[in-house]
């Protein structure tokens, strides 16, 4: 694989001057994606933080051919362009090997847009489907999706009086596509870049559909600081809350393994939307959280044997 | 030029065939499952070059033609109610992104109550979507259409649907005269995208906000406007090479008529034998059969139907305004500025399936004539065969 400063020197895809918040995650996703890509690269985008911040006309921040449809459309459209490929590649009017990316929040992934990925998992198109996970609705104000985790605070699971913050745990969507039997699907972060443009590489290198979901803090509505986004990030993988792993032909491998053990109330004390829980009354719900985590990465070693 | 005994659904189906599009994605609904089916078993057994997207809703069939769309591919799809009340959000989305997509369209009621039977509420419903719409009274000319739609469609960048009545149609055998494939593949021509993803770094559906929406959205209706004589001139170009007419509409017998009839889809068949025994006993009665409700051919309708003493319209789909169907309250609002007015009359008649046959329609006729004796409307919105 290139090095970081290999990479860096590939040819802007995705420009600056978009309109993302100040330490978004969602544009350093998918630089590391383009960059591995490159130019030979179709975007479908759902609605959602990224669509609306690249492109609002006449600008738009995407050097390379980008279709957005609608909110839950980022896997069903790129399903029709990639029948568009396969058949306009047969009768020779379209040439070399291109790679279709959809790029989608976890709204347009884990929810509403989960139908329409399913079927285009099950129908096996060759494409790769890049989940940036910032853990809610970020782009209508910060509601709660199935993919916000336990105990946080967004305006339709707010830290109220008698409800403090969501109740349930948040929907384990590798597990999900890898049950569909897609040949390649992985978890991966921005803070380690190394392993997420090696697992993009694979991925695009892999026949059939193909889905990575990146956490992707978001410092508004996680609530801390825009400069702390790669640290926040690195910390959700060393507490165990967000395990670096990738499932290939069904095998499951563990890719990184936190050296010292960190408990998750770290990476939730970064967090403003967690900040409700630092009292005696909700202490409990942190230790729900912890034996969670535990739990799941209980379940992932097994797997990954 | 080879003649089939074809259903409705079949001749779709058989058009689709000749068509031979880059890209069909298309979910099942009664009743235009059998086109979905009969294309199936084109692909399998190797008659077109289509890629096949067996989608799992009509929501990712329409996300999925308007993706190949932009990637270039000629595009066509099949559906009917729910499924085209499923597609809804995407239909404005085509048409705003002008992909010259085609959906064979089968008219079934919505639900609820859930009925599988012939209305036009599904069509009706998606009227101000963006989307060119054309009803055909048979089969033969649902296959006729779907070959112009083609044509029609990829002119004016606009997304079309040509629809055909359930089951009246869709199910019912009939003689088809079809054309050789080769004929069909020069009629249409080959495909050329305005745009296409693999051509160049495009972006196709960027946020549009107050600066820029409106203007975009009035080179929509613009297009719009276009496509009337788009219509006429493919109707023309299909007419003197293969013989059979078709246009915006057709004036039956209206000429010097004091009630014209208008209705769209298969009742214009019944109708057309009530105006024949009624012209036999000297009744100067006419049918106006539309076959373009989007675009609204308004200022052509305004030329022939301001001629009448009565306009007797036969709607088979209610608005919720309460002020009757959807092709009376365009006709009313069309003949506001005409010369002369006739009256107008509303009859709101099958939903749900329900039979409308010659007696009811001779009755309606007949009623009439009475109407312009007395030169008065009494009830200006009325059911035909409902229990009340």
């Amino acid at each position: 694989m290139p090095s970081l400063k290999e990479l860096s020197k590939n040819a802007d895809l995705f420009t600056g001057g978009h309109r993302a918040c100040s330490g978004c995650a969602g544009p350093i996703v998918i630089k590391q994606v383009l960059s591995v890509a490159g130019p030979q690269t179709i975007a479908s985008l759902s609605t959602g933080c990224m669509e609306v911040v690249s492109t609002i006309y006449p600008y738009t921040a995407w050097n390379i051919p980008y279709i957005h449809v609608a909110f839950e459309t980022a896997a069903s459209a790129l399903s029709g362009v990639e029948a568009a490929y396969q058949v306009l590649r047969r009768k020779g009017k379209v040439k070399g090997k291109w790679n279709l990316i959809a790029f989608s929040g976890d709204g347009g992934t884990y929810d509403i847009g989960f139908q329409g990925l399913s079927g285009a998992v099950e129908r096996g198109h060759d494409f790769l489907y890049v989940c940036y996970n910032n853990e809610a609705y970020m782009n209508t104000g910060i509601q709660r999706s199935s993919a916000t985790p336990r105990g946080a605070h967004t305006t339709t699971s707010p830290a109220g009086t008698v409800i403090p913050g969501k109740k349930q745990f948040h929907k384990n969507l590798v597990e999900v596509i890898a049950a569909h039997g897609a040949p390649y699907v992985a978890q991966a972060i921005p803070s380690n870049w190394a392993d997420f443009t090696r697992k993009v590489r694979k991925a695009l290198d892999t026949e059939g559909p193909t889905v990575i979901d990146i956490l992707a803090p978001c410092p508004l509505g996680w609530r801390y600081p825009s400069n702390k986004t790669i640290e926040v990030a690195r910390l959700a993988v060393e507490c165990k809350f967000w395990p670096l792993y990738e499932v290939e032909n069904g095998k499951y491998k563990l890719n990184y393994r936190p050296r010292k053990e960190v408990p998750v109330e770290e990476w939730l004390r970064l967090q403003g939307r967690f900040a409700h829980l630092f009292t005696p009354e909700n202490e409990h719900i942190i230790k729900e959280i912890q034996e969670g985590v535990d739990r799941r990465w209980e379940s992932l070693l097994e797997k990954c044997g | 030029m080879p003649i089939r005994a074809l259903t409705g659904n079949e001749a779709m189906a058989e058009a689709m065939r000749q068509i031979n599009p880059d890209v069909v994605a298309a979910y099942p609904i009664t009743p235009a499952t059998e086109i979905v089916q009969l294309f199936a078993s084109f692909v399998a057994d190797g008659c077109v070059d289509t890629e096949f997207v067996t989608v799992e809703s009509e929501h990712s069939a329409i996300a999925a033609c308007i993706g190949a769309s932009g990637a270039g591919a000629r595009v066509m799809t099949s559906t009917s109610s729910q499924g085209l009340a499923l597609m809804h959000e995407l239909l404005y989305v085509a048409a705003g992104l002008r992909a010259p997509i085609v959906i064979c369209e089968v008219n079934r009621t919505l639900s609820s109550p859930i009925n599988i039977h012939c209305d036009h509420s599904d069509t009706m419903g998606s009227r101000e979507a963006g989307w060119i719409q054309i009803f055909a009274e048979d089969a033969q000319e649902a296959y006729d259409l779907t070959l112009q739609a083609i044509k029609i469609s990829e002119e004016v960048l606009l997304p079309i649907m040509i629809s055909t009545d359930a089951f009246i149609i869709s199910h019912c055998m009939q003689r088809v005269d079809m054309l050789e494939d080769s004929e069909v593949q020069k009629f249409i021509g080959p495909y050329k995208a305005a745009y296409s993803l693999f051509d160049k770094t495009i972006t196709i559906g960027p946020l549009d906000l107050q600066d820029y929406y409106f203007e975009h959205k009035r080179q929509e209706i613009e297009a719009m406007w276009k496509t009337a004589p788009v219509i006429e001139k493919v109707a023309q170009e299909f007419a003197s090479k293969f013989g059979r007419s078709y246009g915006l509409f057709e004036a039956y017998k209206t000429e010097d008529a004091e009630q014209v009839i208008v209705a769209c889809g298969s009742t214009c068949g019944t109708t057309r034998v009530v105006i024949d025994n009624l012209r036999e006993k000297g009744i100067k009665i006419g049918l106006l059969k539309l076959y373009a409700m989007r675009p609204f051919p308004h200022q052509k309708l305004k030329e022939v139907l301001s001629k009448a003493k009565l306009i007797t319209v036969l709607d088979r789909s209610v608005s919720m305004s309460t002020m009757g169907g959807p092709v009376y309250i365009e006709l009313r609002s069309a003949l506001y500025d005409a010369p002369k007015h006739p009256l107008l009359v509303d009859y709101i008649y099958g939903l749900g399936g329900r039979d409308i046959d010659m007696d009811q329609i001779t009755d309606i006729a007949l009623k009439g004539e009475q109407i312009i004796k007395d030169n008065k409307v009494e009830k200006p919105v009325q059911y035909v065969g409902l229990r009340e």
